[in-house]
């Protein structure tokens, strides 16, 4: 499968009505194709916010936002993990994934639900389903709809550390097999260091990049105590003032 | 529906021990009114009296509540709307259901289409609230989903708006019946050219509790099976992923 895209990242102004601080501006970045950034910093720095521009779902700003040198707003859509499962309830796991891309059939649905480790949940509707589950449909949603481009927000919130860690192996199997380009929202050192190639630590108002580090040893060959030192170099810089 | 059984059964037992209680004409016993249903049955006025009255409650409820589904939507989505006009909604909901009728009876007669009219002009406005309060209600988190998957416009109405739309307009629908089944029979009270409230009115001009029972009887019978056989069935198989747990 060919790498996932190259986004750039060109923001001179991004305000919300009524703030008198900008929340970005004159904010820079360039993602290269099948990387795993982390972005990390506090809650209301403007992460989230980013991850809605990139998405296409907030185009009110000044300045391009590219995916593979197409705006964002006209670029496939991207594969968007949101921070709570946004299941549809009154639809069960496989239709849930068949609901955002017409494309999708049963069989490619089913298939995701198994690399997801749900077969045999297909029918089963979002109640009937743990959190760490629900997380997981939702994943294997968002790879249907693209799996080149994946944009996590926060997506390991409210799950307890051992479903947290299951649903992060399923993501990183996913990436390793599919080449992807993905952006992964976090406010814990941690799961940056787990599971990103490179963490964007930001900060202030407007925001700006307090840190670019790229994270080395190589995402795979990590242990846990390289991981370990990791969070720990980035949660420096988190709780730098800014 | 075993209590519900049970509880029927219980309101006939007592129904027929204070009857027999308190003997009297003006206190028919069941089994009268079992018996006066059987012979307005076989007579063959109360089957044509229930078809008049069921017609005129189905076309009115259908077209109140398609109105009303498309006016409440409307007041859903848009401020402006719904400040405007709003307080027509309230006059409505307040106006005496009464009124309508005699207003729309001297306007246009003791016709079929001024019974129709004044029933639905009674069910929209509580149609148009319900349907309202549940489009105010949906989740922006949905509408973020369908932008961020740029799922197209029919594809969002199909799964996420109507999904979301269905509870309330069930819930319309539902005391939207309530209140049709009444106010028909009130309204063909005040005039009409048949059907069970112009027969109950004719009864009642001879002081016939047993036939108004038994007409009474067979309308409650009609709207119970609609509850159980529509109602009910439509509600649980629409909501059923509401009902599943975990």
């Amino acid at each position: 499968m060919a790498d996932g895209p190259r986004l750039n990242i060109d923001v001179d102004e991004k305000r919300f009505a009524g703030s008198a601080a900008p929340l970005l501006e004159d904010f820079h970045v360039i993602i290269a194709p099948a990387q795993v950034v982390a972005l990390v910093g506090p809650s209301g720095v403007g992460k989230s916010s980013l991850l809605r521009m990139i998405a296409g779902i907030d185009s009110d700003y000044s300045g391009a936002i590219t995916i593979d040198g197409e705006a964002a707003a006209a670029a496939p859509p991207a594969g968007f993990v949101f921070q709570d499962s946004r299941l549809l309830p009154w639809l069960s796991a496989i239709d849930n994934i068949r609901a955002v891309r017409e494309e999708t059939t049963e069989a490619q649905a089913r298939d995701l639900l198994a690399r997801v480790g749900l077969a045999g949940s297909e029918n089963a509707y979002p109640a009937q389903l743990s959190g760490g589950m629900q997380r997981r449909v939702a994943l294997a949603r968002a790879f249907s709809v693209n799996p080149r481009l994946l944009l996590l927000d926060e997506p390991f919130v409210s799950l307890d550390a051992h479903l947290v860690a299951g649903v992060q192996r399923v993501f990183l199997d996913l990436v390793r097999e599919t080449h992807s380009t993905a952006i992964v929202v976090t406010h814990l050192p941690d799961d940056a260091a787990k599971m990103a190639d490179r963490a964007i630590v930001l900060g202030g108002r407007p925001a700006r990049i307090v840190a670019d580090i790229e994270l080395t040893p190589a995402r795979d060959t990590r242990s846990d105590e390289q991981m370990r030192a990791l969070a720990l170099a980035l949660s420096t810089y988190d709780e730098a003032p800014n | 529906m075993p209590w519900e059984l049970v509880s029927t059964v219980l309101l006939l037992v007592v129904w027929q021990v204070l009857a027999m209680i308190f003997p009297g004409r003006l206190f028919p016993t069941p089994l009268a009114v079992a018996s006066a249903l059987w012979t307005d049955l076989v007579d063959g006025k109360l089957i044509s009296d229930m078809a008049k009255t069921l017609r005129r409650a189905a076309i009115s409820f259908t077209v109140a509540m398609a109105i009303g589904i498309a006016i409440g939507i409307l007041f859903g989505r848009s401020r402006i709307v719904d400040r405007l006009f709003s307080s027509w909604v309230i006059v409505g909901l307040n106006l005496p259901a009464v009124v309508i009728a005699i207003v729309l009876y001297i306007s246009l007669g003791l016709t079929e289409t001024a019974i129709v009219l004044a029933v639905i002009i009674n069910k929209v406005p509580l149609v148009i609230t319900t349907i309202r309060e549940g489009v105010r209600s949906f989740s922006s988190d949905y509408d973020e989903l369908a932008l961020a998957f740029r799922m197209p416009l029919r594809r969002r109405l199909r799964l996420i708006f109507i999904p979301q739309l269905t509870p309330y307009v069930l819930a319309a629908a539902r005391t939207g019946l309530a209140l049709i089944w009444k106010i028909v029979l009130v309204f063909e009270v005040l005039g009409s050219d048949g059907g069970v409230g112009f027969r109950i009115n004719t009864m009642f001009q001879f002081f016939d509790m047993t036939g108004i029972l038994a007409y009474t009887t067979a309308f409650i019978l009609v709207v119970l099976v609609f509850e159980y056989w529509v109602m009910r069935p439509l509600e649980h198989y629409v909501l059923r992923w509401r009902m599943v747990r975990a």
